[in-house]
């Protein structure tokens, strides 16, 4: 039985599968660190005094939220032709973009809720002491908001490496697009895919396991 | 020291302040009294515009806070605030709640804000807590340390929003006992409080608010012993 499961077209595929996962995890990773940049400042854009800025920071929130990953990735990859914006984007900046974007989002949403839930006596307490309103930001509220964000940011992190798989439209080399490479060769469809899913399953479940487990240390 | 002059604040529709008056001297300990929803906290929070003003003027020290020039968060750093829930960062140790305003500030060295912040503790009796998080200290604890963070700035006047009423009745007497310290020192204080006991031993003056506009002023024994408005007498009657 076990030598059937070791010569079998579940283990010949993991080569080629494996560097599929390797691409996913790097756009993922990439992808989440703009996006948490970028959501960040969204995220405290949101809050802002500045009609305007707080105006901008829904339109992109929203515009993002409302529309389908794979539209954006197509109009990032597609829609933004090299007339159109004067460079010209592979298939990775793309998928990485689409990530940062479309996360950033969502990032947005958590960095608002989470500095929203501190505390007005905090940042008043700051202000009273004669820190301006960057400095109670980065010293009194990030510190403590940053901890509320952590679980919701884990839980965008196995979203968005989900998400990827639909960059395979793009032709990356991601892991459902390496996937079906394969089986376009070997014509073994279900073990494939089956070793698609486990191969997706080992980095989402210890991420929901360790993040389950902040969430108690943490108790958020 | 402050000069506040026809302040009115309003939130929405709803005046909270109508015209208030006051004049606070230096080395001067003023206590507001009143009854909750009188606009005495709201009168406390304008002085350093944790509440922005509707109308009218406030001065501390000459520079007047309405005027937009006025750098705010100067002006902010020589007035210390203590807060009712205290309002400590959890996320920082007590020393840490303490040396934070100093550094960023006024510039001063960890190690300068350290000694400033140990000396402060000393004072308040609870050096051994420097380096505990604020949830493993009591109420009291907290709110001494409160005060010591407030007094790191150096402040010209502190001002108190009711210091001790999140308190259990047991811990109450260690906060106020540095509050009397503190005005024995010649702190210029105001101090809006439910402990009338406070308000009548250090008080050199005291004002009954009520809906909006003082009711009465004067030193602590003609308001306590002999107060001529009618509210004033209704509401010490209740809760003396």
């Amino acid at each position: 039985m076990l030598d059937a499961f070791f010569n079998s077209p579940y283990i010949d595929s993991l080569p080629t599968l494996f560097q599929g996962l390797k691409m996913t995890v790097l756009i993922t990773l990439i992808g989440l660190f703009f996006g948490f940049i970028l959501g960040a400042i969204v995220g405290i854009a949101r809050l802002a005094k500045s009609k305007l800025i707080r105006g901008i920071s829904v339109v992109y929130i929203e515009a993002v939220r409302g529309t389908p990953i794979l539209v954006q990735v197509l109009f990032i990859y597609y829609g933004l032709t090299e007339d159109l914006i004067g460079l010209s984007i592979n298939a990775l900046t793309a998928a990485i973009v689409a990530i940062a974007i479309n996360a950033g989002a969502y990032i947005a949403e958590i960095v608002r809720g989470a500095v929203y839930s501190i505390d007005k006596g905090q940042s008043e307490a700051g202000r009273s002491l004669g820190l301006t309103e960057s400095q109670t930001m980065r010293y009194i509220i990030w510190p403590q908001a940053f901890k509320r964000m952590l679980p919701p940011l884990g839980n965008q992190f196995v979203i968005s490496l989900k998400d990827t798989s639909l960059f395979s439209v793009i032709a990356i080399g991601e892991l459902l697009y390496m996937g079906k490479q394969y089986y376009n060769v070997t014509y073994e469809i279900f073990e494939t895919l089956a070793m698609v899913c486990v191969l997706y399953l080992m980095i989402t479940v210890p991420a929901s396991i360790y993040l389950r487990r902040l969430e108690r240390k943490l108790d958020v | 020291m402050i000069t506040v002059s026809d302040l009115h604040k309003a939130f929405g529709e709803l005046e909270v302040l109508k015209g208030i008056d006051v004049e606070v001297k230096e080395q001067e300990v003023v206590c507001v009294i009143g009854p909750s929803g009188s606009g005495k906290s709201t009168l406390l929070r304008c002085l350093n515009l944790l509440e922005e003003i509707t109308s009218g003027t406030v001065k501390i020290n000459g520079k007047d806070l309405t005027d937009p020039h006025t750098n705010i968060n100067e002006l902010r750093a020589e007035v210390g605030m203590v807060f009712q829930h205290f309002n400590l960062f959890p996320h920082r140790t007590v020393l840490e709640n303490i040396t934070l305003a100093p550094m960023k500030v006024k510039g001063f060295s960890e190690q300068e804000a350290k000694e400033i912040a140990q000396a402060l503790l000393k004072k308040v009796g609870l050096s051994d807590k420097a380096d505990e998080y604020p949830e493993s200290l009591s109420g009291g604890q907290k709110q001494r340390v409160a005060i010591a963070r407030a007094l790191a700035m150096n402040p010209k006047v502190m001002l108190f929003d009711e210091p001790t009423s999140a308190l259990d009745p047991e811990l109450v007497g260690e906060v106020l006992q540095v509050m009397k310290d503190l005005a024995q020192e010649g702190m210029t204080m105001v101090v809006v409080t439910h402990e009338m006991g406070f308000a009548k031993e250090m008080g050199d003056r005291v004002i009954f608010m009520d809906e909006g506009v003082i009711q009465e002023e004067g030193n602590p024994a003609q308001i306590f012993d002999h107060p001529k408005n009618p509210r004033t007498q209704a509401f010490l009657s209740k809760v003396l």
